[in-house]
């Protein structure tokens, strides 16, 4: 049985309901946009239901603990079909009373949610790492990333907590979403195909902070300063900050 | 000249005279946004990596490079013709604060070259984080150096607004330094930390009482030492590091191996000698086994064995030592016993005896579970392990491993090794 649901994270915990609603223990959740039908398996759309979804959420806080529900939603945000299955998987075993089921790392599936994890803990990780502020001349802070899992949301709580007083906006090209602080509270934005494109462009349209080109250039002669030539290592560089991030990175830029 | 001119210069020039100290970490301290800007985050965040693949995650500066004393293995030494530069208490808080907004850094590493006296300028340094802590209401992480000499009053006022505060020994052993340095000694370095270390427990006790005590350097004291300047063996190294462990409770000692600058001074090694990267590398491991593996020194290192292996890791070496240990049961051996199987980490070791509740532990699953395979199928058995025909002495089982295993130091130790013909 497949169940192809509308890609959400709600729709996701809806597959878990539905799979004990109608007793099919052998369900795989696909989302929409991926499913390809197969000859030999029926399949079911699922309707994402808050009140269900929100049954799931519950049941597994109330049961299993607050860190296995951020678990699951972690693994959701890999954005991994393949990950969405193993999460699925533990999510079931669990309700059926398995509860040490996370522990056991010889099964593949297992085993598989936990590197995922760290994969995506480490995506979290260099996000508050490498997102770079630029400043504009009306005092906001702005910062464009392209993470290769939806981190965005894992990573608010740091900002939100570290630069408390400054509004900033970090907005997230792949996936055309961001979040706006006002130095009061996190709102989410969209910004609409247009201003997208001026944004993408190098010619931005907010101006700069006078002094911002002046702290940019001073962090790059400082990267240059700071580099020892006897122990030069690019290797290893490239291993640390991946070619992918350069795009973003003040100190990589010519 | 204009302002901004002069500035990146002074950056320039201070920068470049502070990158010799390697502590770049910003761990440890849970430092909190108190209305303000900025936290510490406890596990560390590295902002970036320079082109020699080291983490950049605080902004390294000296105050000054101006020094009244000439250590020979030193770039700021009285007696080098460099360029000399000094920033202001107001420069270095402006860039830090304009660095630290816009997420380039993690917080402040600040050192500088002794002028006047040690006092003089340990007060001065203080200025600069009382100003960013006061004034600036700044949260972020502060790495300060303890200038050797300066007055208990200044030490215990700065460790007030500081994360972590940091004397280098500079050289492993007394005489050591005493060829390089002769104005310092190693005494000038374990008086602060000293003093530091139980200023430290006294204000954790108070804190079991008293919950509003102020923090007092949160994130501990660490050390540095030069390697590869001075003719001092890896045993007396390791002695000297296990011994500032234990004795003055350093969260970290850094190994720097020695980057030529001169040819002037004719006991140290000159320009052109590569940097000892592959031993410092050996000595980081053992450091590393010292603190989260349960080794004690003598295992890895004592008189009879005094130099670390280049070719392999020091856990692999102690291994083939001790041979008589091996094979591990894998579903069997405790946690402790596993760890100290070459190629099996703290983290795998985890994984396999939370795994192995589940039912024996076989070849595949061990290999998926991101162990070393290559070198810990020598010192392991599983469910399905075949028994090996015979016994591999040492030497022979070296050789396997360095054959089929994919050192990234294999090109280099090839080439630095003497021919015969």
């Amino acid at each position: 049985m497949n169940y192809v649901f509308d890609g959400s994270y709600q729709g996701f915990l809806c597959c878990v309901f539905e799979c004990f609603e109608m007793k099919e223990w052998h369900a795989v959740p696909v989302a929409e946009g991926l499913f390809q039908p197969d000859i030999f398996l029926p399949e079911r759309t699922i309707f994402t239901d808050v009140d269900k979804a929100q049954r799931i959420q519950n049941g597994l806080k109330s049961k299993f603990g607050k860190l296995i529900v951020d678990d699951i939603y972690r693994a959701f945000l890999s954005e991994d079909p393949v990950a969405w299955q193993a999460a699925y998987y533990i999510m079931v075993r669990l309700f059926q009373g398995q509860t040490d089921v996370l522990e056991n790392f010889g099964d593949t599936q297992v085993l598989y949610f936990h590197q995922t994890l760290k994969k995506v803990s480490r995506e979290r990780h260099r996000m508050k790492a490498f997102i770079r502020f630029s400043k504009s001349n009306d005092g906001l802070y702005y910062a464009i990333i392209e993470p290769d899992f939806n981190v965005l949301p894992l990573i608010l709580s740091f900002f939100r907590n570290r630069y408390a007083d400054m509004p900033w906006i970090i907005y997230d090209v792949k996936r055309k979403y961001g979040f706006y602080y006002d130095t009061v509270a996190v709102s989410e934005i969209e910004i609409d195909t247009t201003e997208q494109k001026n944004l993408q462009s190098s010619s931005l349209t907010i101006a700069l902070d006078e002094r911002d080109e002046l702290f940019k250039r001073l962090w790059k002669q400082y990267f240059k300063s700071t580099n020892i030539e006897a122990r030069r290592n690019i290797k290893l560089h490239v291993q640390h900050v991946p070619k992918r991030y350069w795009k973003y990175l003040v100190e990589k830029q010519r | 000249m204009n302002v901004l001119e002069r500035i990146e210069e002074k950056l320039m020039i201070l920068a470049d005279a502070a990158k010799y100290d390697v502590s770049c970490s910003s761990s440890g301290s849970k430092r909190k946004n108190t209305g303000g800007i900025g936290d510490a985050s406890s596990s560390g965040i590295c902002h970036t990596y320079t082109e020699d693949g080291r983490c950049v995650s605080l902004l390294k500066i000296l105050l000054t490079n101006h020094c009244i004393y000439d250590c020979a293995f030193c770039v700021s030494r009285k007696s080098n013709d460099v360029k000399r530069a000094a920033f202001t208490v107001e420069e270095v808080v402006d860039l830090t604060m304009n660095f630290y907004r816009r997420n380039y850094i993690e917080g402040l590493f600040l050192s500088s070259g002794i002028f006047k006296n040690a006092d003089f300028t340990m007060e001065r340094l203080l200025r600069i984080v009382k100003k960013l802590r006061l004034e600036e209401r700044y949260n972020g992480y502060i790495h300060l150096k303890t200038i050797p000499g300066a007055s208990e009053e200044l030490i215990q006022e700065a460790g007030l607004y500081v994360d972590r505060m940091s004397i280098n020994l500079e050289m492993p052993t007394e005489a050591g330094l005493k060829l390089v340095a002769p104005e310092k000694s190693h005494d000038a370095v374990r008086k602060p930390l000293q003093f530091v270390n139980t200023k430290i427990q006294t204000f954790q006790n108070e804190k079991k009482l008293i919950k509003h005590t102020p923090t007092f350097v949160p994130a501990g004291q660490s050390t540095q030492m030069v390697i590869g300047a001075t003719p001092e063996n890896d045993w007396e190294i390791m002695s000297v590091a296990d011994e500032f462990y234990k004795k003055y409770q350093l969260k970290r000692v850094y190994y720097s191996g020695y980057i030529p600058i001169n040819n002037t001074d004719t006991n140290l090694p000159q320009i052109g000698t590569r940097p000892p990267l592959i031993r410092e590398n050996r000595l980081y491991q053992t450091d590393w086994l010292l603190r989260f593996y349960n080794f004690s020194l003598n295992e890895i290192l004592n008189p009879a064995f005094t130099q670390l292996d280049l070719d392999i890791d020091p856990k692999l070496g102690w291994a083939l030592r001790n041979l008589h240990l091996f094979p591990v049961d894998i579903n069997k051996a405790d946690y402790q016993t596993i760890i100290r199987v070459p190629g099996i980490g703290r983290g795998s070791a985890m994984k396999i005896v939370s795994a192995r509740k589940y039912g024996s532990l076989r070849e595949y699953q061990l290999k998926k579970m991101g162990i070393a395979y290559n070198r810990a199928k020598h010192f392991i058995t599983c469910a399905d392990s075949v028994t090996p025909l015979g016994f591999k002495y040492a030497p022979q089982l070296k050789n396997i491993i360095l054959q089929t295993g994919n050192s990234k130091y294999k090109q280099e130790i090839a080439e630095n090794q003497l021919k015969l013909f």
